[in-house]
């Protein structure tokens, strides 16, 4: 800062004074650019319109049959909904040793899919089919030795070599450290699938 | 400050009003501008080192790409339209219907990849005779500055096309930030615009692609040339020649830089723009190198390419985010491998700046060095599998190792005395 050149000290000029009222103004003028700000930040939040388009989706479930996955869309995210046959809900279990996060502590999920099958019903499978690593698109590797003659069933991401198992768990040398995560959803009625919205309402 | 006092004499002479109409126009100009006064000091009276070899070419060259880039960059934008529906159609009719489009676009895409051919030359070059040592600390900050720029600048780009490795290399880099704890989920949605990369993306790295960061790559190269003059050029020998000057108080080591050092860099130019033609006409996406093959076809939200790779200029890179088996640790681990170059001027210590005086552990480091570079930057392009994992996690220690050792082999080593003048032989 310029300091106060060309004013003696008997000028009768307070410097004090000065000072105090340079640092209120620079003060002042830094809310007053932290507050203009706030409109050019905002600008890249999601539009009205962006969210609209993110509303829940319905998805009938009697398109699928035991075995069978689909892969509808919501909030621009591919969503895996597999119907898990008794034999593929059995191979869930019996690796938990081999898993990051057997008990889904430390996973994003509704408290509904907190549990061993990561879902409400062991025959309905919701995953947001985004690899928890940096975002690809795993694959459908369902059947058991598909991948390694010990494999159990499962998703595998071509990118990064993430291996998930039939509910959506993180295998130990996996470059993901989480679960896939789970949306939330309900069944509003038989045979149908509601994917972002829950008792609790509409995901935010 | 000696070129200062000696452009006080060139400035514009007093009887220029008299002479011929260009001479008083001369004067009126400099009485307005200081015009004669800055050409003297920084171009024909600025006083380089006469050692300077061929790794002196790259910081003109950088120059000649950055012009190269905005003059192509600036024609592309009357044709390329941003947007999730127009995109990539718009890029098909540079390419097939628009006058020599294809040409204005491939001098662009293969003008990015010589980008940072020349940059990387130009930063080994720094590694090789010390440049960014004392005095020049901040000469080397603002262009580690210039070329993170450069990084954004790169990788938005490569995102305007709409091709699918564009949207799928978008989803890999923006997820990077997902990773910070706490406000990465939130801050992945603040920059996409929307629940998963979209038009509102599209949108804003356009903006940035062409406004943003260019005009402050160009406020970053103005300050870097201006700390270079400042300093002044380091030499093949690190010798600061400002220490030796003649009785006219010039530099006995120096030579005006116009003429001599425009005149070599012209053929250096020369020679890079015959090498880009034969790129540009012959090769534009070098085997895959420059331009991917999955960038032609759209970008496809359910369709992730069979593997994931950025160009070839951030593969050390990705490298070593691959070869961590945890996300948030491997972005770290890409963060702190960018960033490393950022303290080399304080994690050297050796007495001498270049490597013909230094001893054998300084010349092993960079060798190795450069061996982890060179190889991360291959294993970045293979798939993420088995044996490459681990040699890249063996390279990736190598590349650290490098910095973190720095301040102790450059201090205990062996060191040849540096002469007191640079090492010329006239020809």
């Amino acid at each position: 800062m310029a300091d106060h050149a060309g004013v003696a000290a008997g000028d009768g000029v307070d410097l004090d004074r000065r000072k105090f009222l340079t640092r209120a103004t620079i003060a002042t003028g830094a809310v007053g650019v932290a507050f203009a700000a706030v409109p050019f930040i905002e600008s890249w939040s999601p539009s009205e319109r962006a969210r609209a388009a993110g509303a829940p989706v319905s998805f009938d479930l009697s398109k699928l049959d035991p075995g069978q996955m689909a892969l509808p869309v919501w909030r621009r995210q591919p969503i895996f909904v597999v119907r898990r046959t008794p034999d593929m809900v059995k191979r869930v279990s019996g690796h938990d040793s081999e898993l990051k996060d057997p008990e889904s502590k430390s996973s994003d999920q509704p408290p509904y899919a907190t549990n061993d099958l990561r879902s409400r019903t062991p025959e309905y499978l919701v995953l947001i089919a985004i690899c928890t690593h940096l975002g690809c698109l795993p694959k459908q590797r369902f059947d058991a030795g598909s991948l390694s003659p010990s494999w159990p069933g499962g998703f595998w991401c071509p990118c990064h070599g993430s291996r998930f198992d039939l509910a959506g768990r993180v295998f130990d040398g996996s470059p993901a450290s989480v679960n896939l995560r789970v949306p939330p959803y309900s069944f509003p009625k038989e045979q149908l699938l509601l994917i972002g919205a829950d008792e609790k309402g509409a995901a935010t | 400050m000696t070129a200062k006092i000696a452009t006080g004499a060139t400035g514009a002479p007093p009887q220029a009003a008299a002479g011929s109409a260009g001479k008083r126009f001369r004067g009126w100009l400099n009485k307005r501008m200081p015009v004669d006064e800055f050409l003297a000091s920084q171009v024909t009276e600025y006083y380089a080192p006469k050692n300077f070899n061929f790794w002196y070419y790259f910081g003109s060259l950088a120059l000649v790409v950055l012009v190269l880039q905005l003059v192509t960059g600036i024609f592309l934008t009357m044709f390329y339209k941003p947007g999730e529906l127009t995109a990539f159609d718009s890029v098909q009719y540079i390419m097939r219907e628009v006058n020599f489009g294809w040409l204005l676009r491939y001098l662009h895409s293969t003008g990015a990849s010589f980008f940072f051919i020349v940059v990387y030359l130009h930063m080994f070059r720094a590694f090789l005779y010390g440049s960014y040592k004392p005095p020049r600390e901040l000469l080397w900050l603002l262009g580690m500055l210039v070329y993170l720029a450069l990084m954004a600048e790169a990788f938005m780009g490569y995102v305007l096309p709409w091709g699918n490795m564009s949207f799928w290399g978008a989803q890999v880099i923006i997820n990077l930030f997902g990773t910070i704890p706490g406000i990465g989920p939130d801050l992945v949605l603040w920059i996409r615009g929307d629940y998963g990369i979209a038009d509102a993306t599209l949108g804003r790295f356009f903006a940035l692609h062409v406004a943003a960061v260019p005009l402050a790559l160009l406020l970053l190269v103005a300050l870097h040339l201006v700390a270079l003059h400042q300093v002044g050029s380091n030499n093949p020998d690190g010798v600061e020649i400002k220490e030796k000057k003649g009785a006219d108080g010039k530099p006995l080591d120096g030579i005006p830089f116009h003429p001599y050092y425009t005149v070599k860099d012209f053929v250096g130019i020369g020679a890079f723009l015959v090498a880009l033609a034969v790129v540009v006409f012959f090769v534009p996406t070098f085997g895959g190198l420059f331009l991917e093959a999955p960038n032609y076809e759209p970008a496809n939200p359910v369709s992730t390419p069979a593997d994931i790779t950025p160009v070839w200029y951030f593969t050390p890179y990705y490298a070593m985010l691959r070869a961590v088996p945890d996300q948030r640790l491997g972005a770290l681990l890409l963060l702190l491998g960018v960033m490393a170059f950022l303290f080399l001027p304080w994690l050297d210590r050796s007495p001498v700046k270049s490597m013909r005086y230094r001893g054998w552990m300084s010349r092993t480091a960079l060798a190795i060095f450069v061996v982890a570079f060179v190889g991360l930057g291959y294993l970045g392009m293979q798939p993420a599998l088995g044996i490459y994992v681990m040699i890249a996690r063996v390279l990736a220690v190598l590349y650290f190792l490098f910095f973190i050792l720095m301040p102790f082999y450059t201090r205990f080593e062996t060191v040849k005395p540096v002469p007191e003048r640079v090492v010329y032989h006239a020809h």
